[in-house]
């Protein structure tokens, strides 16, 4: 029971990392990316090509690779979003243009890799050692997943929470068209948070890559399931993407270990689907 | 009918006798093509007529069309095909009431999310059923199908949709629709029964949704999950009709024809490079075309609710 | 009647083609007079994107690539008449959907006009390509798909040819094993066993339930994953606690290496430890990161085969990479069958299919190799990772093969 408890904890601070970029770019900066799983890809073959061709660790390449995520993000956002956000008469029309922009982007980023590396799958060790906790053993390379999803939802938590720039960002996703009328340049803000949001993603891609064996056209299942715990915690929930995460972890290794590990997707999204309908604003969501 | 419903009739039925025709005078690879086409043509014209003047944006598609091309898989031998296609749509047609009774309160964004999990709900019990249950994963379809019969089919399906998208807009619902597409609360108001039209209409175009799926199934000879609950069927029917545009009898048709031959010649000329190119070129339709693109979605998208 | 419309259609098409060779002759009659041909168009549909990439990438495509780049840097292929054409390449992308497939080869088939079609990537897709490849009268070299209806298909299309055998002949080697080794009471009689839920895996598991039982053996814990499944914990912890002394897993690369990850975190080392597809991935030691002597899977080579060492030589050498030890280089025989077939009877289809069907060749597997009933039965089943190498196992070893070293030893 313990142990499944604990391999459920450690899987679902997988989730939780992974999506806690992705909550911030879709309930921040409001843009619905749907290439977010690509650049965790991405991420997992920048790491990957960092360790083996210049034997950088792999923990001290999330230096490299996070704020490189952070730049492209912010670029991309400079370029690619800020003239839609400008054009759209209403939040609505945003969300389509951005999730057809976006759906473009994943394909370029999709190509570029497959051009790179190959379609072939791509996977190498590190830190795959046996760490004890509670008394059940887990893979180090996934602790850190967990360790580093609860420290980066803390210290999110505290800005957002604790400081004026924190405030900033809050009063952006909770109120986009009044907010410049207390002085506060929204285009930044979310340009800041979108950049951010692809740090996170690119953090989470060089963690998981430890682990999971990629291919370059794997994105697409981050998203969907980063996406699942978005809605799920509510989105732009720092909070929210952490306990829906640790929930959705729970509930894959429960399925498996009591009923069937064939049905632990199907389960997923049962679990997402009801909560859908019972609670369409996510567990953290405001109603 | 006035004359200009009549010759616009007259017109639709000598394209439709041509296309008919084309398989006769082609050959099989531009058989195929018409067919992916005619398919694609279909199922955006199915997709817009509820998702057009409800605004509800589904990722439902390949959840019907894979369960009726499923249908076809695990039926085609033990009864005689017309009876299995009919058996397709009545499947089709139970599951769209169902998960309509249940989802149709959802609006915006939780819609879309809603039918994307929904398709992959399907495909994973589909998956357990067939492990735990019938122990077959992997069906064989040995049905005496060429190209073309499935394209004549595909084609009468796709002119019987154009002909209900067309009944539905001169119809009283027709009319109902457009008050609901303006606003919902007034219309309901107004004495519209909002629900059941969403409804009714929901389960008109996943029906046809999954009988395209149920006739394409022969062509591949072997199925499984994976195969035909692909979500790109969803993606594209959705990017097509968003095109041309959901709103109006030839949108789809006008989004899915040039989009369709426009992959099929990337893929043909840059099969190295197709993401790239068709990723930028995405991009480049959303901004060089905002008007093209946006003044058609503009309609959809009023009514998405935060 | 139905007689007398298809004949219409057969006229209507024949005038329509008339026409169109009346149009193209006056077009170019100068071009059109030279009839000699300048090259042997060969083309194929693959997976280069979406989620059969990885394997198509690993297995096929290099393959292709790599036995066009040697046949055409050797002059071409050689005819009866002994001149040499090179060889002209048309790959088109599938993108991992059964329906770009069908397309592909209408295309190459009817549009291209290509001499020879060489098929995609996957049992399913084999299948979906088999009945198009079989009317347009293209021999049809199946090489990656692993299917027990071999013998069903090769009536059906009688000029497919399946090169990967099927299910029950890669469990039932490998129970040879498992009897062979509990006879000599090394291990006990359970098994656990874990499948994806997908094509490959349902149909091997179908074949091993009742292969295992037969023998003797219970199978104690079974059970299915979905083909997105990344964490393995739970499935390892149970499989543990079954304490069986066989653990079984018919899984996919992904699968497969994050199997072997949770293994070695866990300490889970049963004696007999065999996985699916990627096992015998020349990548699979450095993925796995640990010391993976005794794991088993399917294919294995034969280590002193000198004509095999060549070929991975040389693929190593032109494609950058080393194949992998299993289904590469059934892939690359094919290929070599179909060159020596040309070179015997020319590049008329039916005549190459015959002679697929009825000769002998020189392939990497062998000097003489041939095909039974339209069916490679030349493979070795069962591989076991020996001394850094993926080698083919039998329970004593012999003729080609060595013999299994279990227990397996502890991972490092």
């Amino acid at each position: 029971m313990l142990e499944h408890v604990v391999n459920g904890l450690v899987l679902g601070g997988t989730y939780a990392l992974v999506a806690m970029g992705l909550t911030i770019q879709y309930g921040i900066a409001r843009i619905m990316n749907l290439s977010f799983g690509d650049t965790i890809i991405a991420a997992c073959f920048a790491t990957y090509v960092l360790f083996s061709v210049f034997a950088i660790n792999p923990i001290l390449a999330l230096l490299i690779v996070g704020p490189t995520g952070y730049v492209f993000n912010l670029l991309i956002y400079r370029f690619i979003m800020k003239p839609l956000v400008a054009r759209a008469p209403d939040e609505g029309a945003l969300e389509v243009d951005s999730i057809l922009v976006t759906f473009g982007l994943l394909f370029v980023i999709q190509g570029v890799l497959l051009v790179m590396f190959g379609g072939g799958y791509t996977s190498y060790s590190f830190l795959n050692s046996p760490v004890s906790m509670l008394g059940t053993v887990v893979a180090g390379n996934r602790l850190v997943a967990l360790v580093l999803s609860l420290t980066f939802g803390a210290v999110l938590v505290g800005v957002l929470y604790r400081t004026r720039w924190g405030m900033i960002l809050r009063a952006v996703a909770t109120a986009p068209q009044s907010a410049p009328l207390f002085g506060i340049d929204t285009n930044r803000a979310a340009r800041t948070a979108f950049a951010v949001g692809g740090a996170l993603a690119a953090t989470g891609g060089g963690v998981v890559s430890m682990f999971q064996t990629f291919t370059a056209t794997a994105g697409v299942v981050f998203t969907m399931k980063a996406l699942i715990v978005v809605i799920l915690g509510g989105k732009g929930s720092v909070p929210g993407a952490i306990v829906a995460g640790l929930l959705l972890g729970l509930v894959e290794t429960f399925v498996a270990a009591y009923i069937d590990p064939g049905l632990t997707l199907a389960a997923v999204y049962t679990v997402f689907l009801v909560l859908l309908l019972v609670r369409p604003n996510g567990l953290f969501g405001k109603a | 009918m006035t004359m200009k419903t009549s010759h616009a009739f007259l017109l639709a039925a000598a394209v439709l006798a041509l296309l008919a025709a084309a398989p006769l005078l082609i050959p099989d690879y531009w058989t195929g093509v018409l067919l992916g086409m005619t398919g694609y043509v279909t199922l955006a014209t199915a997709w817009a007529m509820f998702s057009g003047p409800t605004r509800y944006v589904s990722l439902a598609t390949v959840a019907f069309f894979g369960v009726g091309a499923y249908t076809v898989a695990v039926l085609n031998e033990t009864l005689p095909y017309p009876l299995v296609l009919l058996c397709a749509g009545g499947i089709g047609m139970v599951m769209a009431l169902i998960v309509g009774f249940s989802t149709l309160r959802l609006a915006g964004v939780y819609f879309v999310i809603f039918t994307f999990g929904l398709a992959e709900l399907v495909r994973q019990t589909v998956s357990w059923w067939e492990v735990n249950i019938t122990y077959t994963m992997g069906r064989y379809v040995f049905l005496p199908f060429e190209g073309r019969h499935i394209y004549w089919q595909l084609l009468a399906l796709a002119a019987a949709t154009f002909l209900i998208s067309w009944g539905i807009g001169r119809s009283r619902i027709g009319l109902a629709l457009k008050a609901l597409g303006d606003d919902e609360t007034v219309a309901a108001h107004a004495g519209v029964d909002v629900t059941r039209i969403k409804l009714l209409l929901f389960v008109i175009s996943s029906t046809i949704i999954t009988l395209v799926g149920a006739i394409q199934a022969p062509r591949w000879t072997y199925i499984e999950p994976s195969i035909v609950f692909n979500p790109t069927v969803s993606f594209m029917t959705l990017i097509m009709a968003l095109l041309g545009g959901a709103m109006r009898l030839w949108g789809p048709l006008v989004g899915a024809i040039p989009l369709f031959l426009l992959f099929e010649w990337l893929s043909v000329s840059f099969p190295d490079h197709f993401s790239i190119i068709l990723g930028l070129l995405f991009i480049l339709i959303v901004f060089v075309m905002p008007e093209g693109v946006l003044a058609k979605i503009e309609t959809l998208r009023k009514g998405s609710p935060k | 009647m139905k007689n007398s419309f298809s004949e219409t259609i057969h006229s209507v098409r024949h005038l329509t083609s008339c026409a169109v060779a009346a149009v193209a002759l006056a077009a170019g009659s100068t071009g059109l007079m030279a009839q000699e041909r300048e090259s042997v168009t060969i083309g194929y549909v693959i997976s280069k994107s979406g989620p059969n990439a990885g394997g198509a990438d690993m297995t096929v495509t290099p393959n292709y690539e790599l036995w066009v780049q040697e046949v055409n840097a050797a002059g071409g292929l050689t005819l009866p008449d002994g001149s040499q054409l090179p060889i002209e390449v048309i790959a088109y992308d599938d993108r991992s959907s059964a329906e770009e497939v069908v397309r592909g080869i209408e295309r190459l088939a009817t549009q291209d006009e290509v001499d020879f079609i060489l098929p995609p990537w996957g049992t399913g897709f084999n299948l979906a390509a088999a009945p198009l490849l079989a009317r347009f009268g293209y021999p049809h070299l199946a090489g990656a798909a692993v299917t027990d209806k071999a013998t069903e298909f090769v009536e059906r299309w009688d000029t497919s040819f399946w090169f990967m055998g099927g299910s029950a002949d890669y469990v039932s080697a490998f129970t040879d094993v498992l009897v062979a080794e509990r006879d000599a009471g090394r291990i006990n009689n359970s098994i656990a066993m874990v499948s994806v839920a997908d094509g490959f895996g349902i149909d091997l598991v179908k074949a091993a339930r009742p292969t295992f039982e037969e023998a003797g053996f219970e199978i104690v814990y079974d059970q299915s994953f979905p083909p997105e499944t990344s964490d393995f914990a739970t499935i390892i912890g149970e499989a543990s606690n079954s304490e069986a002394d066989t653990f079984v897993a018919f899984s996919y690369p992904p699968h497969t290496f994050a199997l072997t990850k949770q293994s070695t975190v866990v300490g889970f080392n049963p004696p007999v430890y065999y996985l699916g597809v990627g096992a015998a991935f020349p990548i699979f030691p450095g993925v796995a990161g640990t010391n993976v002597e005794g794991v088993m899977s399917l294919g294995g080579i034969d280590p002193n085969n000198a004509l095999n060492a060549a070929y991975r030589a040389q693929h190593e050498e032109l494609i950058g990479r080393a194949p992998d030890y299993w289904g590469s280089v059934l892939i690359y025989a094919s290929l070599q069958m179909l060159e020596q077939s040309i070179e015997r009877v020319g590049l008329d289809r039916a005549a190459v299919a015959e002679e697929l069907s009825t000769g002998t060749f020189s392939t990497v597997l062998g000097e003489e190799t041939r095909l039974e009933n339209n069916q490679l039965r030349a493979i070795n089943w069962v591989g076991q990772w020996q001394n850094g190498e993926f080698v083919a196992v039998s329970p004593e070893g012999g003729n080609g093969l060595a013999a299994v070293q279990l227990p397996k030893p502890d991972w490092e």
